[in-house]
């Protein structure tokens, strides 16, 4: 019969590992992660897009995606938000008589979507065969679709919902803007960039982006500028450094500075992101989700570090389990015996 | 010391309705399977890209694992907290498990939409060690290739095999151990998986304690699930209900439910997440719905005389079953939102495909369940439990 000093060790070993679920966060933390150094990305500029939609053509072209069509006569692309054959887009808010562009009142404002390439991404800590990866030197978040097995698990934890899965066939993969690396070798930086007519999709180093941005912040609005197009060359660019990339390097027009909201959008957001956004309006009017300067992969990756990091508390459970199970597992007689121990 | 008591085969016809219906749920299942693989997810699922996992995550594996708690909640009763009296729920528990884990497992590879690629969450180049799904998916296929082993003496029993059987059973320890161990490992982690998608759940399912919530309600569901199977296979098989052995289990599931719902609602007060209970909202109406069901045990099989009464046993297993399928659909599907609302508006409801494959895959469990307990000594001996 069971006495109470065995139930007693049951409880103590049984217990062990619910117990564990509620250790605190400081033993494995997992701080959120941050860009690396020579980090790459886009700086978006709501204010100076005019929404001709030439980004979502050019990173069509470049990705060899196929057109979508919503409309009932099937003559042009005309996709109503990203998806697993359309890693960019721009979108609009509208509000009232949307009479003044960049007004949050009777306005209207374009906001592109595409993937924020995060510093600490959680699809990234979602995909359990690393079909998603971060790049160590670019940080560019890129796809392998031969590891990916299709659990869509990155697709749940994008909290800018960016991996999207092709549905509509068999072999369908994930689908999401990897920033054009597969054209840098050829000296081409990101499609959107390369073939938007005003700068507002302006590629080049992270760190030089957000330098960028932050000048902006601190002009009056309605000044004149100068703002760069195209690619934004480093802070004190070499030469050869430069002669990497195609295109005219000095591609810069004048500009009036736009009424913009104090804040770059992804210079903290989830730990950072590399594509970078300055609005007049609103972010979250605009599109973008609030999110904390802790990223969620830092959380999740803490409670499952704290639980198994290195096996140890698995295997000590295992262990007092093993130990309470050999004392109380008595080999079954034949049947015909029965009840008896 | 553990009292053990015998089983034996139920016997009797293997076709009649309920396997014909079974039969007839299965082959409906593999029509539309085809279909699937060979038009991809699209072609029968209602899945979108705001709404990446439907029913076949949510029910067949997050869900159908939690139902298959049973062998797990009663295993660590009988064999960590030795109460040997529980002995004769062992195998039955085990085996509907057995079928729960199996399937689940076979389940994932419908939703995978690489699926071919699937063996790259086992091979050390691709494995991620951070993901919560590399964790869940080594720990599930590890528990199923465990209570295989667990429950082969069943198999050695029904073929005679001696031998093998003692030399199993001189062993069989470790694979409790194992076996008690690794649910709670997944169990706890298919919690985890919502917590990287961070405030795209509602924060009343997104919490640091959600491992801990997902494994307690696991176990309690576990020991819901044995009520439920004991007293459905009592009814269909015409035998005695074991309510010597179903009385006392009845309070071991409300401790641990109690436990769960002090924790629930602890970690919702210091988080400060109360108030979205009380928002006007679809969320917080299936919070309260879910909450109810977490509660109807106590009302139902609270005090000692109502659990002299099987039909309240039935209905607190039922309620507690349907509790779990709540907090699950709810941190999955009700309080998720894809771009934190920013999207424009995704909606999932699961089409009858869906459904269809999903009701195959409990009528799978349902015909495995009957031609095993009719063929395989599985039950307690009837005439023992009569004798009771």
């Amino acid at each position: 019969m069971a006495t109470r000093r065995d139930f007693l060790k049951g409880c103590l070993a049984g217990g062990a590992a619910a117990a564990a679920a509620v250790v605190p966060e400081a033993a494995c933390a997992r701080d959120t992660l941050e860009r690396p150094a020579e980090a790459l990305g886009l700086l978006y500029d709501a204010t100076l897009c005019v929404g001709c939609q030439a980004c979502v053509a050019a990173c069509k072209r470049a990705n060899h995606n196929p057109a979508e069509f919503t409309t009932v006569d099937h003559l042009w692309d005309a996709p109503l938000d990203t998806s697993g054959h359309t890693f960019n887009l721009i979108k609009m808010y509208r509000h009232g008589t949307m009479e003044t562009k960049d007004a949050e009142e009777n306005g209207f404002a374009f906001m592109k979507t595409s993937c924020m390439h995060c510093a600490d991404p959680s699809c990234v800590s979602a995909c359990p065969v690393s079909a998603m990866r971060k790049d160590p030197e670019t940080g560019i978040v890129g796809y392998d679709p031969d590891a990916c097995i299709g659990c869509r698990y990155c697709v749940a934890a994008c909290p800018f919902g960016i991996p999207k899965y092709q549905y509509d066939s068999p072999t369908g993969q994930i689908g999401k803007c990897e920033l054009c690396r597969h054209r840098h070798q050829d000296g081409h930086y990101s499609a959107c960039a390369e073939v938007c007519p005003t700068g507002a999709t302006l590629f080049g180093r992270t760190d030089d982006l957000l330098a960028e941005a932050k000048r902006r912040l601190a002009l009056k609005p309605g000044e004149w500028t100068t703002m760069p197009r195209g690619r934004l060359p480093a802070k004190n660019e070499k030469p050869e450094d430069a002669a990497k990339w195609k295109g005219i390097v000095d591609q810069s027009y004048q500009a009036q500075v736009g009424n913009y909201q104090q804040h770059v959008y992804g210079e903290t957001e989830y730990g950072g992101t590399q594509v970078l956004k300055l609005s007049a309006v609103n972010f979250q009017k605009a599109g973008l989700p609030d999110l904390p300067p802790k990223s969620s992969a830092a959380t999740s990756e803490t409670i499952q570090h704290t639980l198994y990091g290195g096996l140890m508390m698995p295997i000590a459970v295992l262990a007092g389990l093993t130990w309470v199970a050999k004392r109380n597992v008595v080999p079954e007689d034949d049947d015909k015996k029965g009840g008896q121990p | 010391m553990s009292a053990h008591h015998p089983a034996a085969p139920v016997g009797g016809k293997l076709l009649n309705t309920a396997t014909l219906v079974s039969g007839l749920l299965v082959a409906a299942m593999l029509a539309i399977l085809f279909v699937r693989f060979i038009f991809g997810l699209g072609a029968v699922t209602n899945l979108n890209d705001g709404y990446p996992w439907g029913i076949w995550v949510v029910f067949d594996v997050v869900i159908g694992s939690a139902f298959a708690c049973g062998g797990f909640s009663v295993a660590m009763l009988v064999y960590i907290f030795n109460r040997g009296e529980y002995h004769p729920l062992v195998r039955p528990a085990l085996l509907a498990s057995l079928f729960g884990y199996t399937l689940a497992g076979v389940g994932v590879i419908f939703d995978l939409g690489r699926w071919w690629n699937f063996w790259h969450i086992f091979w050390p180049g691709h494995a991620n060690p951070n993901s919560v799904m590399f964790e869940v998916a080594l720990c599930i296929s590890a528990y199923i290739l465990v209570m295989w082993i667990e429950f082969s003496p069943v198999f050695l029993e029904k073929w005679g095999l001696k031998a093998e059987k003692k030399k199993l059973e001189r062993v069989l320890f470790f694979f409790i151990a194992l076996g008690t161990l690794l649910p709670m490992m997944h169990q706890s982690s298919l919690g985890t998986l919502l917590v990287v998608m961070g405030p795209q759940v509602n924060p009343l399912w997104q919490t640091p304690v959600v491992p801990l919530l997902y494994l307690l309600s696991a176990i309690a569901i576990g020991y819901g699930v044995v009520l439920f199977e004991t007293c459905v296979a009592s009814s269909a098989y015409r035998r005695q209900i074991e309510m010597h052995l179903l009385q006392p289990m009845a309070r071991v599931m409300l401790g641990v439910l109690a436990v769960f719902v002090v924790v629930r609602f602890g970690d919702m007060i210091a988080r400060g997440a109360l108030g979205h209970a009380f928002a006007f909202s679809l969320e917080a109406l299936f919070f309260w719905l879910e909450t109810i069901c977490f509660l109807l045990p106590f009302a139902l099989a609270g005090r000692a005389a109502d659990r002299r009464n099987p039909a309240r046993l039935f209905l607190a297993g039922v309620a507690l079953m349907l509790a779990g399928v709540l907090l699950r659909v709810n941190g999955f599907l009700i309080g998720y939102d894809t771009g934190v609302g920013v999207d424009h508006g995704w909606n999932y409801f699961p089409s009858i495909a869906e459904m269809l494959v999903t009701m195959g895959m409990f009528a799978i469990e349902v015909l495995g369940y009957i031609v095993i307990t009719r063929r395989f000594p599985v039950l307690p001996r009837a005439e023992a439990s009569a004798a009771h």
